[in-house]
């Protein structure tokens, strides 16, 4: 017998939780002395209110359906992994790697050798972390979050000493080729209204595919099974004959690569060109969108365009609300993680109570008239 | 390299391991009660912001001190609820603390000072004075011309604020609450078994409460320090993965009070290094300031790749405590 | 002791967590001086309505008497204060804790440790040869056998001041010598005029210890009598609510070819060498049974049977062919394809994955199988319909393949793990544990399951904790006592005595002299 429906599981609790985290981010905004309802219209009006504003809640959406996919994927194993910031980073180096060192003929080609790329990078990057973790113990956690700042350390170092353009003092690589600049949202949904300027690119599609495949991968396939087995008893998975370590791995594998290739959105797709600190906390804005879509990739394509509105509304609002810090939004994102995940019981238990007293009720009246 | 250079770099090794050693100790008392907590490095860096704007604002480094640990000890309780109270994801809630710390220390800076996101620099009694112990010297001048005890006793002893001092008091204080007290006893006992705990009519809630604002009080001091001590005012994301290295440091100190002080002195001494010595020639390479920089969380990883042997922790540690049927 | 008063009274105590009701309006009152047990099945609320007596849970209706008196306990602290220990099934002990360090916990007398220790150690001393109970009280529990934990905690109640002293099956981790100590032991506080509550699932412990019994059946208290004036079926009965056959029917065994051969097996786990060199065979048609008290070696020379983990030396073969026991390949895949069946001993951490619905567990470990799979995804339709066929035939309740396994009970659950394993007719079946913590009805279905593979002329290797279930099962007894084994018998030239001195480590030779 479970205690409450599944619908009110799935779908009541987190958008409660969400509404908890948007109701104390509120409440934030009036304590520092500016109009939380303010400050709502201005983002929300800032995120849909134009086709200029979709470009780019889309766009950012695209970068946290990745990271989100990325540490959703990891949660099914019951591993943290918080190295999304770096993996992404890495993911980076290798997009500009191929995309400069190959002569592309087409943006087609080239995207296919990006999403190779980026992975790859990405997911090595993941792979030292993964392998203490699975052979050592390591504590995944902390060894992620010391890798983002190692990736941070060497992107630097790459940047100002092997890959800046000679004679510039930007510490960013040369520009791609023509050939290889992916359509942005003005060539394939111009219609929609999309001009120039919004940086929603093809890679917006090649996330949605990504949710497909990981739906795939974790629902529908042996290797989904052994590691979703695996999250939940490492012991039971022990006796089925899964192997810890490889699971480990391959699940860390998959979610770095997921992670790097957060990078074709921002380093092909948008700057056409690798700069430093391009990640810009979408790593770790995963965490919070993994949590709040319960690592489901329906739930996280949701959350990540909640936090694609937030990202771009919360950049409109430094325009017109300048009291308010742009980095507002890593507090909203802070208690989307604390309401969604470390105080879900908090919501979940006076909830499975109410369904409780609820069912009472009508079991107690199904006593008191008798079937006819 | 002459005998004061190398004092020199022992005596800022002891500077950046204070706040390391601070937060390290958090973590024991947080962990040892069985509670996880990723979330030291924003209870540190919530504690500079509010210790430095508060000694700022009000001109006393006291009482921005103790805005500090209350700041931090605010962020403990959260912990505490989320992680005790409603049994939630200690991970997760530590997670939390930290992207909470990040992102509300820079919006209230903004509001307060306009700075972007930091506040004004201290000065005078905004600031903890380092303090010149009886007899000792301060002005490396007059260093230079000691002997080497004197030059020890000038430079490495001597000439600290006052929360070094106090932060090398806190560990033999740790060690005798943790082995000589009842409170001890308990605390180690719920970190290990809290049903046997329960079953002996102590509340499990309560003595982690206790650690867990325990701990926030030795992170506000370590904040403190960071924002008012060592530097002079806080600066967006200074804590810059102290909170995760002391935890690291935590692991190698297998949760024991004294191996927590050298493993800080450890990593206090690789940060000291790495900050004088930017750039190291190795006959033609040199290796990048970068790498240096990047060293102390190599470092981290290579205590935790187990280099060190295999640490046990606390049992219960990192498991929400539910009543069995 | 004026008062002739019950030690305790109980009067309409109900209790439910959430949807389920645990104990429903019970009253029970024990006299003074006596020793007095509690029956019933797994699940029944025997161990939910001492919590409440210890204070662990709140009743939600009820009152609670102790020598007459009135005395509402919402926490354990209560319960200390008005005289009431309890020693649980798992024992609440600090393992890196010295003795007198677990017996302070809670009850120490100042803030600072050392007079706390030092007095309780001479309190300790005391109290061990008053009641019988020799324990060093600086040694480190994790170094102690169980059966001088279990003296630990009935010291730390003593060290309380307990008068009424609750035990949640104490002999389940015990040898039988153990636990004849521990019941003499019981006597002499009885003799003291402590009150003892025993909650047992043995029913012999009960007819040879208690002086009166209560019998609990799903919630409620059915009856309550005096023990001289009962009898082992008719406590089963009440228990269960209809006639059980407390024996086991089959037939004499046909063993014939070797199927399982194991020679100098060894097993080390956490640099403690587990398993000894041990060696034994078992044959087609044929049960083995492995007697031992918790703890000997059985679980490590399961899993390494079960490919769970690897052995450190030895040899093993199947049909005569060896099976790859140190090597990278041992894994339960690659046994489960040579026809080896595995039922954990521990279901709910090894043998199901708790919030999977019950068809893909039906599959776990098989879920590479082609009958599982369609390409390179897998076929869920397969799946269910499998689940389907097995809840039918195994008598799963409730037949629903879509509900998560830890909504099922321990009876249910079980069945669902050994339909799984057994169905396939495994060659050999390694099987720990089958009916711990299962109803009466799902442990006759089991065992009758395994006597029904035997007699398809498979081979079995049983371990169980429970002597009653080695003898009545079993064609031939082996007994392991740390990490050896001690001795083969068969089942009716042996006894519970003989099999409990060698489960205590006590060799022929010393039996003998």
């Amino acid at each position: 017998m479970d205690k409450m429906p599944k619908w009110a599981d799935v779908i009541l609790i987190p958008l409660i939780s969400v509404l908890l985290a948007l109701v104390v981010s509120g409440l934030v905004v009036a304590i520092i002395g500016e109009s939380p309802w303010q400050a709502m219209q201005v983002m929300v009006r800032g995120a849909f209110g134009s086709a200029y504003g979709w470009g780019y809640t889309l766009y950012y959406a695209t970068n946290f359906i990745f990271t989100g996919l990325a540490v959703a994927v990891a949660f099914h194993a019951r591993l943290f992994n918080i190295g999304g910031e770096g993996q992404a980073a890495i993911g980076g180096l290798g997009v500009a790697i191929i995309l400069l060192n190959v002569a592309w003929p087409h943006w087609t080609v080239a995207l296919v050798a990006a999403i190779v790329f980026s992975a790859a990078f990405g997911a090595a990057w993941a792979a030292v972390p993964a392998y203490l973790q699975a052979k050592r113990g390591s504590h995944i956690v902390i060894t992620t979050i010391m890798f983002n700042y190692i990736a941070s350390a060497l992107l630097v170092y790459l940047l100002v000493n092997v890959l800046r353009v000679e004679g510039s003092m930007a510490p960013e690589s040369a520009r791609f080729s023509e050939a290889v600049h992916l359509p942005a949202a003005a060539d394939f949904a111009g219609f929609l209204g999309f001009g120039g300027s919004a940086p929603l690119n093809f890679t917006f599609f090649i996330a949605l595919l990504a949710c497909v495949g990981v739906w795939l991968l974790i629902w529908r396939t042996r290797l989904g099974y052994e590691i979703r087995s695996f999250g939940h008893s490492e012991t039971a998975a022990v006796y089925a004959g899964i192997n810890p370590v490889k699971i480990t791995m391959i699940t860390m594998l998959i979610s770095g690569g997921l992670a790097g290739m957060m990078a074709i959105n921002v380093v092909m797709g948008e700057a056409e060109r690798l700069v430093l600190d391009f990640v810009e906390g979408a790593g770790f804005v995963g965490i919070a969108v993994a949590l709040m879509g319960r690592s489901h990739p329906v739930g996280v394509v949701l959350a990540a365009l909640l936090f694609g509105a937030l990202y771009q509304g919360g950049a409109e609002l430094q325009f017109e609300m300048p009291a308010i810090s742009r980095e507002m939004v890593v507090v909203i994102q802070a208690l989307v993680i604390l309401f969604t995940g470390a105080l879900d019981n908090m919501v979940r238990m006076p909830m499975q109570a109410f369904f409780l007293s609820l069912r009472r009720r009508r079991e107690a009246q199904a006593q008191n008239s008798p079937a006819e | 390299m002459d005998f004061l250079t190398i004092l020199q770099i022992l005596d800022s090794s002891l500077r950046l391991a204070t706040p390391l050693l601070l937060a390290c100790l958090a973590g024991l008392y947080s962990e040892r009660a069985g509670v996880f907590d990723i979330g030291l490095e924003g209870k540190i860096l919530a504690a500079a912001f509010f210790s430095a704007a508060v000694a700022f604002t009000s001109g006393s480094v006291w009482i921005g001190l103790l805005a500090g640990i209350v700041a931090s000890m605010a962020l403990s309780g959260l912990h505490g609820l989320a992680s005790i109270t409603f049994r939630g994801n200690q991970l997760i809630s530590g997670v939390a603390i930290n992207f909470l710390a990040a992102g509300l220390t820079v919006v209230i800076a903004q509001t307060w000072f306009q700075q972007g996101g930091r506040t004004p620099q201290l000065a005078g009694a905004a600031r903890f004075d380092n303090i010149v112990l009886p007899g000792a010297e301060s002005r490396i001048r007059d260093i230079a011309q000691q002997g080497p005890l004197g030059q020890i006793y000038s430079e490495l002893i001597s000439g600290h604020s006052i929360i070094v001092y106090l932060a090398l008091l806190i560990v033999p204080l740790t060690w005798w609450v943790l082995y000589r007290t009842r409170f001890g006893l308990r605390l180690r006992a719920v970190g290990e078994n809290p049903a046997a705990v329960d079953t002996a009519g102590v509340s499990v809630v309560g003595l982690r409460f206790a650690a867990v604002l325990i701990a926030g009080v030795l992170c506000g001091l370590a904040g403190a320090y960071l924002a008012t001590a060592l530097n002079a005012g806080f600066v967006k994301d200074m804590s810059a993965g102290r909170g995760f290295i002391a935890l690291a440091a935590l692991i190698f100190a297998k949760w024991r009070p004294w191996y927590a002080l050298s493993a800080c002195l450890l990593f206090g001494f690789f940060d000291a290094v790495g900050n004088r010595y930017q750039n190291i020639q190795l006959g033609d390479f040199v290796v990048p300031v970068q790498f240096m920089q990047a060293l102390p969380y190599i470092l981290v990883v290579i205590v935790l790749a187990g280099l060190v042997g295999k640490a046990i922790p606390p049992r219960a540690g990192g498991e929400p405590y539910v009543k069995e049927r | 002791m004026t008062t002739s008063a019950p030690a305790i009274e109980l009067k309409g105590i109900s209790k439910s967590f959430g949807p389920v009701q645990a104990n429903k309006d019970i009253s029970m009152s024990v006299a003074r001086g006596t020793i007095h047990g509690i029956v019933g099945e797994n699940g029944a609320g025997k161990s939910t309505l001492m919590s409440i007596l210890y204070g662990f849970y709140k009743a939600d209706r009820g009152e609670i008497w102790i020598n007459g008196k009135l005395t509402p306990i919402p926490d354990s602290q209560s319960a200390i204060r008005a005289g009431i220990g309890m020693v649980h099934q798992h024992f609440k002990l600090v393992e890196n804790f010295t003795v007198v360090e677990n017996v302070i916990l809670g009850a120490e007398d100042g803030a600072m440790l050392r007079p706390s220790i030092a007095k309780a150690r001479k309190l300790l001393t005391e109290l061990s040869e008053e009641y019988g109970l020799k324990v060093d009280p600086d040694a480190v529990i994790e170094d102690l056998s169980v059966g001088h934990q279990q003296r630990v905690e009935i010291l730390k109640q003593l060290y309380r001041h307990a008068d009424i002293l609750i035990l949640d099956e104490p002999t389940g981790v015990l040898t039988p010598a153990e636990a004849d100590q521990l019941f003499r032991i019981l006597e002499r506080l009885k003799a003291e005029g402590k009150t003892i509550i025993l909650i047992t699932h043995k029913l012999r412990e009960i007819m040879e210890i208690t002086d009166t019994v209560s019998v609990m059946r799903r919630g409620e208290m059915t009856n309550t009598v005096k023990t001289a004036e009962t009898s082992p079926p008719e406590l089963a009965e009440m228990m269960v609510g209809r006639k059980v056959l407390l024996q086991v029917d089959k037939t004499p065994a046909t063993p014939s070819d070797v199927v399982l051969s194991v020679e100098d097996l060894r097993v080390s786990r956490g640099g403690v060498e587990r398993v000894k060199g041990i060696s034994f065979q078992i044959r087609r048609g044929e049960i083995l049974g492995i007697a031992g008290v918790a703890g000997n070696g059985q679980t490590e020379l399961l899993e390494v049977l079960g490919g769970m983990i690897a052995a450190s030396g030895g040899r093993v073969t199947l049909f005569g062919d060896p099976i790859d026991i140190t090597g990278k390949h041992a894994n339960g895949q690659t046994r489960r394809a040579r026809g080896i069946g595995h039922v954990p001993e521990d279901r709910q951490t090894e043998g199901l994955i708790m919030p999977f619905e019950a068809w893909e567990n039906v599959a776990f470990g098989y879920h590479k199988d082609a009958r599982f799979n369609s390409g390179p995804l897998m076929d869920h339709a397969a799946m269910k319909a499998d689940c389907v066929d097995k809840m039918a035939r195994y008598d799963v309740r409730p037949p629903n393949p879509r509900l998560p396994a830890r909504n099922f009970s321990g009876g249910n659950q079980q069945k669902i793990v050994v339909a799984r394993e057994m169905d396939r007719a495994p060659e050999l079946l390694l099987i720990g544990q089958p009916t711990r913590g299962v109803d009466i009805g799902a442990i006759e279905f089991i065992h009758k399951q395994i006597i029904a593979l035997r007699d398809q002329g498979k081979a079995i290797l049983l371990v169980s904790v429970e002597l009653d279930e080695i003898m009545g099962l079993s064609d031939r007894i082996a007994v392991m006592f740390d990490g050896h084994i001690m001795g083969e018998r068969l089942p009716d030239q042996t006894d519970q005595n003989e099999l409990g001195l060698m489960m205590a480590g006590v060799t022929e030779t010393e039996g003998a002299a």
